[in-house]
Order: C-alpha cells, then sequence, then structure tokens
C-alpha cells in the first residue's frame, strides 16, 4: 500500500486507475469469498477522482487515493451499515464514524464495507446474517473473526487495506490466520464514536494490511482524541511510520510461558519459536516470564463481554431504528419479537449470558469475580512490564479451522481467541505478524506491549519483515 | 451450573428475547456449559482484590460543560425508524 500511494503521487498511476482495478478485483471474486457486505463503486470513483485533483494540486498525502474497506461495523454515511445483523440489514447511518472521516481526510477512497461476525461476536465468521467468509488460503476454512470479512479482502488482494474492531482478538485473530499484519491499539487511542458498540471496555478499532509500515500510516491517521468519545485518550500521537526503524537490538522480549503449553498446535509452535529465534539475531533479549492469571482471560471475558454486550445491545427494540416484527400485538411482543428474529443466534446467547451474570442474586458471583480477576490479569501484564519491553506469543493456537467444523460448540469457539483476549482486557496495544506457513496455512506472532507502545510494537514487527517474507506471502490464485 | 427450561425462559424474558421452542433446548446446553465453563474463576483468590474498572487506571471520566452541541436532526434520524408519524415514534398502545 505505502509504494501504491508512493506511485500515485509520483503519477505513475491515477487513483482513479488503482481504484478501478480493485472494483474489478471485488467484481470478479467477492462471489466465492463473500467479503463484502456492501460495495460502494460510484462513491469509491468519486473518492478516486477527488484524489487524484487534490494529488495535481501538491495536495496529497502519505494515503492521498488509497482504497480501503471498512468493516460493517463503522457508520458510514448514507451507507448501509449492517453489522452483519438483521437487526441493522435497513440500518443506512446519519453519520460517519470518527476513523471513517478521519481516513476520508486523509483523502483515502471508500470500497466498502466488509462482512463481519454478527455485531462482532465470533471468531469465525460464521455468525454473520450475510453467511460466512471463505478464507482465500482454503476456501473451505474461515478466515477468523470477528474482521473476517476485512481480513479476508486484504489477504485476497481485493482491498489494499481495511478497517477492524478488536474486543477478544477480533483483528489479530483473522490477520494470523490470513497472513497479514494487524494491530490493535492501545484502548482509547482510537475514537470510537461510530463504531457499533458490543463490549465498550474492551472494544478498539485498528486496521487489517499487508505489512506494519502499511499499519503505521494508517494508524497514525486514525488515532487521536476526540472529545465525541468518552474514553478517548487526550495525548499526543506520535508519527508512527517516522518511528519503524527503532532498532531491535537490546530490547527486552518476554516470552510468556503460559502462551507455549498446552493446547498449542506443535506446528505453529514451530513456526512462534523460529521468529523468536530471528528477533534474538537481531540482538533482543529473550527471556522468559510467567503471568499466572492470564489462563483466566476466557472465562473472565465471557463473563464481561456478554455482561456489556446485553447492556448495549438493550437499545434494539423495534422502535427507533433496525428490524421491527410484522404486527405487534403490544409493547412487550414488540420488543420481544423484533429482538427474536433481528438477532442471531450467538448473539442472542450472548445477551443472555450477560443478562444472568448481571441479574440479581448472580452478580457478585459472576460479574464482581470477572472484574477482580481482571484486576489480576492487569496486575500480571504490569509487572511483566517493569521487566520486559514487549511481550511475545503466537496470535492464535492453531492455523484456520474448517468453516462449520467449531459452530456447534460455543466454548471450543470462545477458546480460539486464548492468546488474544489478555491484552484486551488490559488494555494494551498487541500486533499480530505472519510469522510462517503451516500446511500452507498462515500463522502469526503476536506482540503485545505496555500502553501506548505501539511505536515500539509496529517498529518490531517492521524489524522482523525486513528480515523475512512471510507478509508478501498471497494466497494461491490471489496474487 | 446448569439450567433448567425455566431458567432459561426467565433470562430470555428479561432479556426481552423471544425464544422459539425449538431453540430453547439448545441455549439449555450451551448457556449451562458457557457457566460450567466460567466457574474456574473461583479458582482465584481474590477477597482483597478491587474489581477493576477501566483499562487505563490513572484516565479520569472527563466532563464537559452542559451545553447543546448537537442541532436538530429529527427527520434525518427518523428516516431509520420502523413507523413515524407527525415526529414521533409509533408503538402498539401502552394506555387503554
Amino acid at each position: 500500500m505505502a509504494e501504491l500511494a508512493r506511485g500515485m503521487r509520483s503519477r505513475e498511476y491515477s487513483s482513479e486507475e488503482v481504484t478501478r482495478h480493485f472494483l474489478e478485483r471485488i467484481e470478479s471474486g467477492n462471489g466465492r469469498l463473500n467479503a463484502f457486505v456492501t460495495v460502494t463503486a460510484d462513491r469509491a470513483l468519486q473518492d478516486a477522482r477527488r484524489a487524484d485533483a487534490d494529488i495535481a494540486a501538491g495536495r496529497g498525502g502519505a494515503l492521498t487515493g488509497v482504497p480501503v474497506a471498512h468493516k460493517d461495523i463503522f457508520c458510514t454515511s448514507g451507507i448501509l451499515t449492517t453489522c452483519s445483523s438483521r437487526m441493522l440489514s435497513n440500518f443506512v447511518a446519519p453519520y460517519d464514524a470518527t476513523v471513517v472521516e478521519r481516513l476520508a481526510a486523509a483523502g483515502t477512497v471508500l470500497l466498502g464495507k466488509t462482512n463481519m461476525d454478527e455485531f462482532a461476536m465470533g471468531s469465525s465468521n460464521e455468525t454473520s446474517f450475510y453467511g460466512p467468509v471463505r478464507n482465500p488460503w482454503d476456501e473451505a476454512r474461515v478466515p477468523g473473526g470477528s474482521s473476517g470479512g476485512s481480513a479476508a479482502a486484504v489477504a485476497a488482494r481485493l482491498a489494499p487495506l481495511a478497517t477492524g474492531t478488536d474486543t477478544g482478538g477480533s483483528i489479530r485473530q483473522p490477520a494470523a490466520l490470513t497472513g497479514l499484519t494487524g494491530m490493535k491499539p492501545t484502548y482509547g487511542r482510537v475514537s470510537r464514536y461510530g463504531m457499533v458498540a458490543f463490549a465498550s471496555s474492551l472494544d478498539q478499532a485498528g486496521v487489517l494490511a499487508q505489512t506494519a509500515e502499511d499499519a503505521a500510516l494508517v494508524l497514525e491517521v486514525m488515532s487521536g482524541f476526540d472529545p465525541r468519545d468518552s474514553t478517548s485518550v487526550d495525548a499526543r500521537v506520535p508519527a508512527y511510520s517516522r518511528e519503524l526503524d527503532a532498532p531491535v537490538k537490546g530490547l527486552k522480549v518476554g516470552i510468556i510461558r503460559e502462551f507455549l503449553g498446552e493446547g498449542l498446535e506443535a506446528r505453529t509452535r514451530d513456526a512462534v519459536e523460529s521468529a523468536l529465534d530471528a528477533y534474538r539475531s537481531l540482538g533482543a533479549e529473550l527471556v522468559e516470564v510467567s503471568l499466572p492469571a492470564l489462563p483466566l482471560s476466557v472465562p473472565t471475558y465471557y463473563v464481561v463481554a456478554p455482561a456489556e454486550c446485553s447492556s448495549n445491545l438493550s437499545r434494539y427494540d423495534g422502535v427507533r431504528f433496525g428490524h421491527r416484527c410484522e404486527d405487534p400485538k403490544d409493547l412487550l411482543d414488540l420488543y420481544t419479537r423484533s429482538r427474536g428474529e433481528g438477532f442471531g443466534a450467538e448473539v442472542k446467547r450472548r445477551i443472555m449470558t450477560g443478562t444472568y451474570v448481571l441479574s440479581a442474586g448472580y452478580y457478585d458471583a459472576y460479574y464482581l469475580k470477572a472484574q477482580k480477576v481482571r484486576s489480576l490479569i492487569n496486575a500480571d501484564f504490569r509487572q511483566a512490564f517493569a521487566q520486559v519491553d514487549v511481550l511475545m506469543g503466537p496470535t492464535t493456537p492453531t492455523p484456520a479451522f474448517g468453516i462449520g467444523e467449531k459452530v456447534d460448540d460455543p466454548v471450543t469457539m470462545y477458546l480460539n481467541d486464548i492468546y488474544t483476549i489478555g491484552a484486551n482486557l488490559a488494555g494494551l496495544p498487541a500486533v499480530s505478524v505472519p510469522c510462517g506457513l503451516v500446511d500452507g496455512l498462515p500463522v502469526g506472532l503476536q506482540i503485545i506491549g505496555p500502553h501506548f507502545a505501539e511505536s515500539r510494537l509496529l517498529a518490531a514487527a517492521h524489524a522482523y519483515q525486513r528480515e523475512t517474507d512471510w507478509h508478501r506471502r498471497a494466497p494461491q490464485g490471489w496474487a | 451450573m446448569t439450567l433448567t427450561r425455566r431458567d432459561v425462559e426467565n433470562i430470555a424474558h428479561l432479556a426481552r428475547l423471544q425464544v422459539t421452542e425449538e431453540e430453547l433446548p439448545v441455549y439449555v446446553d450451551s448457556l449451562s456449559r458457557i457457566l460450567e465453563f466460567v466457574e474456574q474463576l473461583g479458582s482465584s483468590e481474590t477477597d482483597a482484590v478491587q474489581p477493576m474498572a477501566h483499562p487505563l487506571e490513572e484516565q479520569v471520566q472527563r466532563l464537559r460543560p452542559d451545553e447543546v452541541t448537537e442541532a436538530d436532526r429529527r427527520e434525518l434520524y427518523q428516516r431509520n425508524a420502523p413507523v413515524v408519524e407527525a415526529g414521533l415514534y409509533l408503538v402498539p398502545k401502552v394506555i387503554e
């Protein structure tokens, strides 16, 4: 993408030409992958012509004219914003999310909206009302989730980059399973305004791209204070793309002991260990660290996230927007039937889990307990970062699994996020970097940093990408 | 924790969700499994631990002046409403 933007600025080709190229790829490839819910071709060409005029007038920036796909969780003014739910299948957003607004102001071109797990609840993109997304590396497998459409689109070169959101791993896990660089910034770094809420204390927007350099260029535009998000952090955003060359020599890397044990598939572990060796060769100092409370992150998450979800999703009542049932006989019938029809099975399961753990008599045993364990996990991270600069480990326990393989057992599905959830619970930035192929399927190395250490993570990822070419590999037939 | 049909019916009612007869046993099973799974939280000692309120401990909730900042965009917003009349959202009759 960075080269693409440079080519446009040096007038080797126009944004309109680049945009037409991607629109054609979407046209021919999306039928197989189901990565897009909405393609905004007219809008894309309009954006591209404006970008070309800006470049001609000498006003082109790092992202001017670059096509982008937004996860369909971000509100886009005048464009369908479905969250891949029947509930919002008729919802035309009346305003732009801050992320959308900032990327538009930077001159990007809107290609369309990508498929996702319904309301971002899922790890396989199989809970979408619009059907599962297929992994371009093997179309019988999932691309991961919940930002599965964004991941499949970038991996298959239908878009040079895409936005995503990460509540428990929804950027990093699909990035790992499709061979991409995916980053979730610190909680509060990117505005949540206009991003449909799932679990507000965990939700954070980020990016899926081919390289750490691309991710840096996008994140420095997306990030920053926004008074319209009450948890947005008012702190300076470094120019990530200018700090990519920070040396890895002397970097203290903590290897999380709890992440390399039981449950990690052997060849995924081999790929991660080779990546760790590469960091050792680059002069990083590797030490093993233990975060004893971390194995409790999945059960903690599956109390906290459903609790927040049940509260956030109470807004869908069939009255002001969204799906409404036919001929409601009274107000209760209107609520229960509109919600029963509008939400899919996994969303209903999470709303009910959340309702239960927040209900009288169970609140202390579940919700309060989970928030205390969350404190313990947070303290473990804090202690680890007193000794090391970054933490490393696998992003996922296995490469991509088959479509339909895990849908019947929610607990097995939830365990896909075993390595990613900790960063969300503690609000930490984390990036997944492609680090190998297992039977032709990509796997990822995860790098987690202390709050606001995005630059350090991106520089570490960039250093690895200068030594390796995993991030350059494209799925067969999609190069 | 094993839930009964009654439990799930009650939760669904609290959540204002219609759950069909066919869906009910599926939720009894999966919600029971989820609750059983999260019960491992009980294994950790947390008596002296404060519950976590915010991922960034030093972050303080901002206050803003109590001023109107939004323009009136009722018509635009109501374009997404299922039924409106004279600028009002319509629901089934609540008071006879």
